[in-house]
């Protein structure tokens, strides 16, 4: 039967989740948005074009990218023990999820600023801009909306990686959907972990699209 | 007066996949200080590749580049950049920020070049007032038309008080009537403000209105250059008569408006050879032998399925008589007569 103890526990498993999933993709920004910016800048296409390095932090995005996130999750224990001291609990789960996010949100900052214009570019170095006024003032302003539309989809991926990482104790709802209902045969517990974790990504979509169309000047 | 913009032996080279594209070779051209230049081609003549050599967007391969004498080629990314506030540049597709709304356009280079927000916030005001869009100030550039992106363009172009305004096809996204008057902008601030201006055009007719010198660029080459005048009078190349030609779409209306004056109450006739009947001098035989005079009010041909066909228009003496028999004669020389009241095109 369901009781008081069980809601509390629910709670608290969205509050991981909640604190997994926005810490990670906070730190994925961190890495990611410079990781982005700095291989749109090099193609040779970008404004500051380098061949080495991002090639470098091409291939380092691709290698990351294609570890599945399971095995990644074990792979950086070491790691995660330096930095948290532990390897379980949902804190432990940020430095795993950090590092798997970070790549992806570099792909999808690189791929946002390529959205804009060349012409844009063009009139700001005509005007004697810099790479870095270039970069603050016309790329990622001129990018913003299609950059935080890629924001909504890195939470809600960063969302279901921190679900599983519930396989190795990672806290948080997918923990408890896996704990109580797989090992336990508790499904209705099993149940509503799920339908908590929908609500949640249905609400991270949802505002974020909003907050993305209302920042468009475009129209 | 002074030379403001000196091109010497200017060539640039690209290299591609599909190996090397000799985009200029060997140009040599100078501007005045306030002079209004055309340069002139075809598309792909490399006039665009020409002007973002001006400024260096496009560093040449060969030949130097001087703008109020200094060597743009001697200079240092952060001397380029400092000289770059000096030589605006505006564009076909405007190329404006459209995140930032018309206000924060125009102050974009001001505060790149150091100036306090306020400051520039106030400056783009009277330049809004110059282009006439004071009441769009605080409007995002998708709310605008095409005329008014580039009037706002142009206020951006002007703020940070530049010596030189390149236009690479300022135009050619705008319809004739925004044109012009665009066209007439550019000449009040030349005017006004003594700023060179320098425009890229594939259409004469923008030469013509505006400008006082124009080079003609033909495949990466300088074919001519000089006085717009001295060239839409006694074109030497095949370049400049083709585009000349090409870019005589406003004489030939006004042209045709006449046309249409001149027929009014006349008898006019449109005679259509063909391929057989153009070996004999028709009309000037036909003249000799009734010793009256007609008027051609216009010749041309026309390509009709294919085949080449000539066309007149002739007004004919007032004579009843005389018009009946030259339509005989016409007609019996294998020539298609038809009366024309109104005109025909």
């Amino acid at each position: 039967m369901w009781t008081s103890d069980l809601t509390l526990m629910m709670l608290e498993g969205v509050r991981d989740t909640l604190l997994m999933t926005l810490l990670s993709t906070f730190f994925g920004y961190l890495l990611g948005l410079p990781w982005g910016i700095v291989l749109a800048v090099t193609d040779k296409t970008g404004i500051r074009p380098n061949a080495v390095i991002y090639k470098a932090l091409d291939v380092l995005a691709n290698i990351l990218r294609s570890i599945p996130f399971l095995i990644l999750l074990i792979l950086v224990m070491p790691l995660t023990r330096a930095i948290v001291g532990k390897t379980t609990g949902s804190i432990a789960t940020i430095v795993p999820l950090t590092i798997a996010a970070a790549p992806f949100i570099g792909r999808m900052i690189e791929s946002s600023i390529k959205e804009v214009d060349h012409g844009v570019v063009e009139a700001a170095q005509s005007m004697g801009a810099g790479t870095f006024t270039i970069i603050w003032k016309v790329l990622l302003v001129e990018a913003r909306t299609s950059i935080l539309v890629g924001v909504t989809i890195a939470i809600g991926t960063i969302l279901g990686y921190s679900a599983m990482a519930g396989v190795v104790g990672g806290g948080g709802l997918g923990d408890i959907a896996l704990r109580y209902g797989y090992y336990r045969y508790k499904a209705l517990i099993m149940i509503v972990s799920v339908v908590l974790l929908v609500i949640l990504v249905q609400i991270f979509q949802t505002f974020g699209m909003r907050m993305a169309v209302k920042l468009d000047k475009r129209k | 007066m002074a030379e403001m913009i000196e091109v010497q032996g200017l060539s640039k080279t690209f290299e591609t996949d599909e190996g090397r594209v000799e985009a200029l070779q060997d140009i040599t051209l100078s501007i005045e200080a306030g002079d209004i230049y055309g340069i002139i081609g075809m598309s792909g003549a490399g006039k665009s590749t020409l002007v973002r050599c001006l400024n260096f967007l496009e560093r040449p391969t060969a030949g130097t580049v001087r703008v109020g004498g200094k060597d743009l080629g001697a200079m240092s990314e952060a001397q380029l950049r400092m000289i770059r506030r000096e030589i605006s540049m505006i564009f076909q597709h405007f190329n404006l920020l459209m995140q930032k709304n018309v206000i924060d356009n125009i102050c974009f280079p001001l505060v790149i070049g150091g100036m306090k927000k306020k400051d520039a916030k106030k400056r783009a005001q009277e330049l809004l007032e110059i282009v006439e869009l004071s009441e769009k100030a605080t409007a995002y550039p998708s709310q605008l038309s095409g005329g008014q992106k580039q009037r706002v363009a142009i206020a951006r172009a002007l703020a940070a008080n530049p010596k030189i305004l390149l236009c690479d096809e300022a135009t050619s996204a705008l319809d004739p009537r925004t044109t012009q008057s665009i066209l007439q902008l550019l000449k009040e601030i030349n005017r006004n403000y003594g700023i060179t201006i320098v425009i890229i055009t594939h259409e004469m007719s923008v030469v013509r209105e505006v400008c006082s010198h124009v080079a003609i660029i033909g495949e990466g080459r300088l074919v001519e250059q000089g006085r717009v005048s001295d060239i839409f009078a006694h074109p030497k190349t095949a370049e400049a008569k083709e585009l000349i030609l090409k870019g005589s779409g406003t004489e030939r209306r006004t042209l045709e408006d006449r046309q249409r004056e001149l027929m009014k109450g006349k008898s006019c006739i449109r005679i259509v050879f063909s391929v057989n009947s153009s070996f004999e001098p028709v009309i000037a035989n036909m003249i000799l032998r009734f010793g009256q005079p007609i008027n051609i009010l216009r010749a041309d041909t026309r390509n009709v399925e294919g085949i080449a066909r000539g066309e007149m228009i002739l007004s004919l003496p007032d004579d009843p008589g005389v018009q009946e028999e030259m339509k005989a004669y016409l007609t019996e020389r294998g020539l298609a007569v038809e009366e024309v009241n109104g005109y025909v095109d």
